[in-house]
């Protein structure tokens, strides 16, 4: 099977070192505040937990810009024929929908298990009186 | 490296790449895909384990330890960031070596390839240490030692799960130390001299990257939220 590909010129060397070493700034800076992000919600304790899945959720985000920029630029994947990119990123896609599934199932699990009444359909009788008599009294 | 695709070329007439892609390299990528699914397999069910639990450990109070420190030191996320780097810079140092393997500059391939194995060997040496430490803390396959965050005692799954899957990403990195030491090897024997191309350092790169993106999210997972 045949490929072509052309050999790269000397500029277009420069051009490819130009760009790694941006998407290592990139990459890095990326990090930085993710770190950033990670020590705030250790130091503060007292935050609301709506706003912990808010930074938590910008901490997933900037993750999968890290992501792209790795595939894209380091494994070169931007640069390949737009048929092969679609090989690789449809099958990915169908994460969006496991990892939202899975994560309500887990959740969903913990619900059920925390108020399961082992004993749905008896009616449970419940005594007005203590049945072993009351406390303090004789 | 471009790859020309003109309008007049017909890829899918037969005898030719249609997506104009070495079959080696094809190969690998479809490979890694498998492997992006075995990944997503396990954090997935550290992710659904950890949303039907009531409470789970705060990450920031299981690793806060630094080599050489003393007893009682607490440094949260600062080790695993140390990890992060040397992971990200020898993911860069792959990159350049892939580069200069398609301008047929062997020395800079050679530079560059023994510059990403000593950032692999320094990040399995960090994880070494990481793993002793936690063990010498009571925490293994089976056994946590650590408190969730709300007292209750902490449910054994908050190990496994983190043992097996920098475990098996820490495999990945040994067996991508391992390729890259090949690669170096058959460079200095001149084997992709002779044959007029780098495109093999190409492909042991994209493993490597690979490894790289895994660490981003497994650093994410378990450190970070």
């Amino acid at each position: 099977m045949e490929y072509t590909t052309t050999p790269p010129s000397q500029a277009q060397y420069e051009a490819a070192k130009k760009e790694i070493i941006k998407v290592t700034w990139v990459l890095s800076v990326l990090t930085v505040i993710e770190l950033m992000l990670g020590f705030w919600l250790y130091k503060s304790p007292e935050m609301s937990e709506g706003m912990r899945w808010a930074v938590k959720g910008v901490i997933i985000i900037l993750m999968l810009a890290k992501a792209f920029y790795i595939v894209a630029y380091f494994m070169h994947l931007k640069h390949e024929l737009k048929n092969f990119i679609m090989t690789i990123v449809l099958p990915i896609i169908s994460f969006i929908w496991i990892v939202f599934s899975f994560l309500h199932d887990g959740n969903s699990y913990k619900e059920l298990r925390n108020d399961y009444n082992p004993h749905p359909h008896t009616k449970v009788q419940k005594t007005t009186t203590p049945a072993h008599g009351v406390e303090g009294k004789k | 490296m471009s790859t020309v695709a003109t309008a007049q070329t017909k890829w899918w007439g037969g005898g030719k790449s249609p997506f104009n892609v070495e079959y080696g390299k094809v190969m690998m990528w479809y490979f890694l895909m498998s492997d992006t699914f075995t990944f997503a397999g396990f954090l997935l069910a550290y992710g659904s384990v950890r949303f039907s639990a009531n409470s789970w450990p705060d990450a920031n109070e299981v690793y806060n330890s630094f080599p050489f420190a003393p007893e009682g030191t607490h440094a949260p996320l600062i080790f695993v960031s140390i990890m992060t780097f040397i992971l990200i810079l020898s993911s860069v140092t792959m990159v350049l070596a892939v580069q200069a393997g398609h301008h047929n500059n062997k020395k800079a391939v050679v530079r560059n390839l023994i510059l990403t194995i000593l950032g692999g060997i320094a990040f399995l040496s960090c994880q070494a240490w990481e793993w002793t430490h936690l063990y010498h803390e009571g925490a293994w396959w089976g056994r946590n030692p650590f408190l969730n965050v709300d007292g209750t005692p902490g449910a054994v799954n908050f190990t496994n799960f983190f043992f097996t899957i920098t475990g098996f990403h820490g495999f990945h990195v040994f067996t991508g130390v391992l390729i890259n030491i090949i690669m170096l090897i058959m460079t200095l024997n001149n084997t992709f001299e002779k044959r007029g191309h780098y495109l093999m350092i190409e492909k042991a790169g994209l493993y490597w990257h690979f490894v790289d993106l895994v660490w981003v999210f497994v650093f994410t997972c378990f450190y970070l939220i």
